[in-house]
C-alpha cells in the first residue's frame, strides 16, 4: 500500500467517529453487504462517514491490508475497526453494536 | 470464478480440525455462500480474530475467487 492511500485511510478513521469503508455510498449501496450494514447504521440514526473505495482502486485494496480484513465493507468506529458485514449484524441483532455507540458517547436512537 | 463447497469446507477443516462445519450454497451458483463455525480454537478469542481464523484458512480465495462468505462463528 503507498503512504498516501495508508494516511488517507488514518485521516478519514480519525476524522470521523463513525466510519465506514464501503462500495458506494450511503445514499446508493453498490453491493448487498455495504446496503446491509448503511441500514443498520441509518436504522440506529447514528451519523457516520460513508467511503466509497470504488472511488479509489488504491483504497480499494489498500484498506484489505490496512484493517488485515479480505472483505468490504469495514466498519470503524473512534479509530477502532469493529468489523464486516456478519460481525455488525450480529451486534446490531444482539444489542452490542447500541451498547458500543453507547459507550463510547455516539448519538443513536435508542429503542423504546 | 466460482468455487465448490466441499473445497471451502476442506480448507476450514485442516486449519481447524475439530470444527463442526455447516455450509449453504445460498443462491445456487457456487459463489454466495454462508458458513457456520463451530470450534474450540474459538475459545477466548474476540470476533473479529474468530473470522479471521477462518478466513485465513481459505488461504486467501476469500474476496478473490470466493466473492460471497458469510461467516457465524460460534465456540464449541
Amino acid at each position: 500500500m503507498d503512504s498516501q492511500t495508508n494516511e488517507l485511510i488514518k485521516n478519514e478513521i480519525k476524522s470521523n467517529e463513525v466510519c465506514l469503508f464501503m462500495k458506494g455510498t450511503p445514499d446508493a449501496p453498490q453491493c448487498g453487504f455495504s446496503m446491509a450494514v448503511t441500514n443498520i447504521l441509518k436504522m440506529l440514526e447514528v451519523n457516520f462517514k460513508g467511503v466509497n473505495v470504488l472511488a479509489d482502486q488504491n483504497l480499494r485494496e489498500g484498506i484489505k491490508v490496512f484493517s488485515d480484513w479480505p472483505t468490504i465493507p469495514q466498519l470503524y468506529v473512534k479509530n477502532e475497526f469493529i468489523g464486516g458485514c456478519d460481525i455488525v449484524k450480529e451486534m446490531y441483532e444482539s444489542g452490542e453494536l447500541a451498547k458500543l455507540f453507547e459507550d463510547n458517547g455516539i448519538d443513536f436512537k435508542k429503542k423504546n | 470464478m466460482a468455487m465448490d463447497l466441499k473445497e471451502i469446507e476442506s480448507l476450514i477443516k485442516e486449519a481447524l480440525p475439530d470444527a463442526k462445519i455447516e455450509i449453504q450454497d445460498l443462491a445456487g451458483d457456487g459463489n454466495h455462500y454462508s458458513a457456520t463455525v463451530i470450534s474450540s480454537q474459538f475459545a477466548g478469542k474476540s470476533k473479529i480474530q474468530q473470522h479471521k481464523m477462518v478466513y485465513s484458512s481459505l488461504k486467501g480465495k476469500m474476496g478473490n475467487e470466493l466473492h460471497a462468505l458469510a461467516v457465524k462463528t460460534k465456540e464449541k
